[in-house]
């Protein structure tokens, strides 16, 4: 079954200039044009974007839950990293 | 003369207007069967494109009218020999190879028309074909790049675009047939010459068939008769479906 499918490619879908673009899902798409086609049909058929961007599934490269801890927990009790741990001195900003 | 050029405009309205709910109509029956999801979908938003453009040029078609009809008067209460849509556009949907050349065919057409008739001197008729250029530009290029694929495809593939060709292109003549309404119309510069879109529409279906390898076929015999109201067999059990509701409850609401 799987192996008569074709290819699965992740969409992203910007809604204005200059906003960041979101995943929005997948499409299934032989190729790069009817992908495009396939994601602004289902994707954008309401008006939710002004651009869109298709990839091949397989060429994202993503980390996977067993490097959760390794990547992520490390971060946990760091609070410094976050910019507002410091106290501005000087003049206010207001 | 301003009610005969009325009536000659609403006609000129109602022929575009009903190709597009015709060929609507035609491609909501792929709904839920579509080969996969994501075509399925593109498919019926071509056809909710369809009826859109339906809906605007029938509501302008029939306000131009004496008795004043409204767009469900025309779309639901004329019968198959009052319907003015193109022959192409009511042939059934056969295979997705049959769906996708006819669509080829009448998006070309729509899109080397509406080129044309967005500079007509008609306001409403310029507006709307400058709106709906747009929507058919896409189903020009959603059933192109299908053709090409099936055409070069695979054995399959080529086989049943081939014979969906051999099928359908005797109807294609029907697309460029004018009478009296056009000529008078053109002579205002409201209506487009169909023989100026005819150049352009055999150069993109050219191009696409050259891309697709399918080949151009010959000078045959083309039936044509849909803007007389002369349509084939296939109108008359379209219209029973879509039709049965209103027919059955006149003025239901829901």
């Amino acid at each position: 079954m799987s192996n008569s499918q074709w290819p699965l490619w992740e969409v992203f879908t910007q809604k204005k200039a200059g906003l960041p673009f979101e995943h929005a899902g997948s499409v299934h798409a032989p190729d790069k044009e009817m992908a495009l086609q396939n994601a602004r049909d289902v994707y954008s058929r309401r008006n939710e974007a002004t651009c869109i961007w298709v990839i091949l599934s397989e060429n994202i490269i993503s980390s996977t839950p067993e490097d959760i801890g390794s990547f992520f927990d490390p971060a946990n009790d760091k609070i410094y990293r976050n910019p507002n741990f410091y106290k501005i001195t000087g003049t206010t900003l207001e | 003369m301003q009610d005969n050029l009325n009536k000659f405009v609403s006609e000129y309205s109602l022929r575009i207007g009903d190709t597009s709910l015709i060929l609507g109509q035609r491609l909501g029956e792929w709904c839920g069967h579509g080969p996969i999801l994501e075509e399925d979908i593109a498919i019926t938003n071509i056809s909710l494109d369809l009826i859109g453009q339906a809906r605007s040029f029938l509501t302008y078609a029939g306000g131009l009218l004496e008795n004043n009809k409204s767009e469900d008067d025309l779309a639901f209460f004329r019968d198959t020999r009052e319907y003015r849509n193109t022959l192409l556009a009511e042939q059934p949907n056969g295979d997705f190879a049959h769906t996708m050349l006819r669509q080829l065919f009448i998006s070309a057409f729509q899109y080397c028309f509406f080129e044309k008739l967005k500079s007509s001197k008609d306001e409403t008729i310029s507006a709307l074909a400058e709106k709906s250029l747009k929507e058919v530009t896409y189903h020009l290029r959603h059933s192109g790049e299908w053709i090409k694929r099936l055409g070069d495809g695979t054995g399959e593939s080529k086989s049943k675009v081939t014979e969906a060709l051999e099928e359908l292109w005797k109807y294609t003549g029907d697309l460029f047939s004018m009478d009296e309404v056009d000529e008078a119309l053109i002579k205002k510069g409201i209506a487009v010459n169909l023989d100026d879109v005819k150049k352009n529409w055999q150069m993109k279906i050219k191009e696409i068939f050259a891309e697709a390898t399918l080949e151009y076929p010959s000078d045959t015999f083309m039936i044509t008769g849909g803007i007389l109201g002369n349509h084939t067999e296939y109108l008359g059990h379209l219209l029973a479906e879509m039709q049965i509701l209103p027919r059955s409850f006149p003025g239901a609401e829901w």
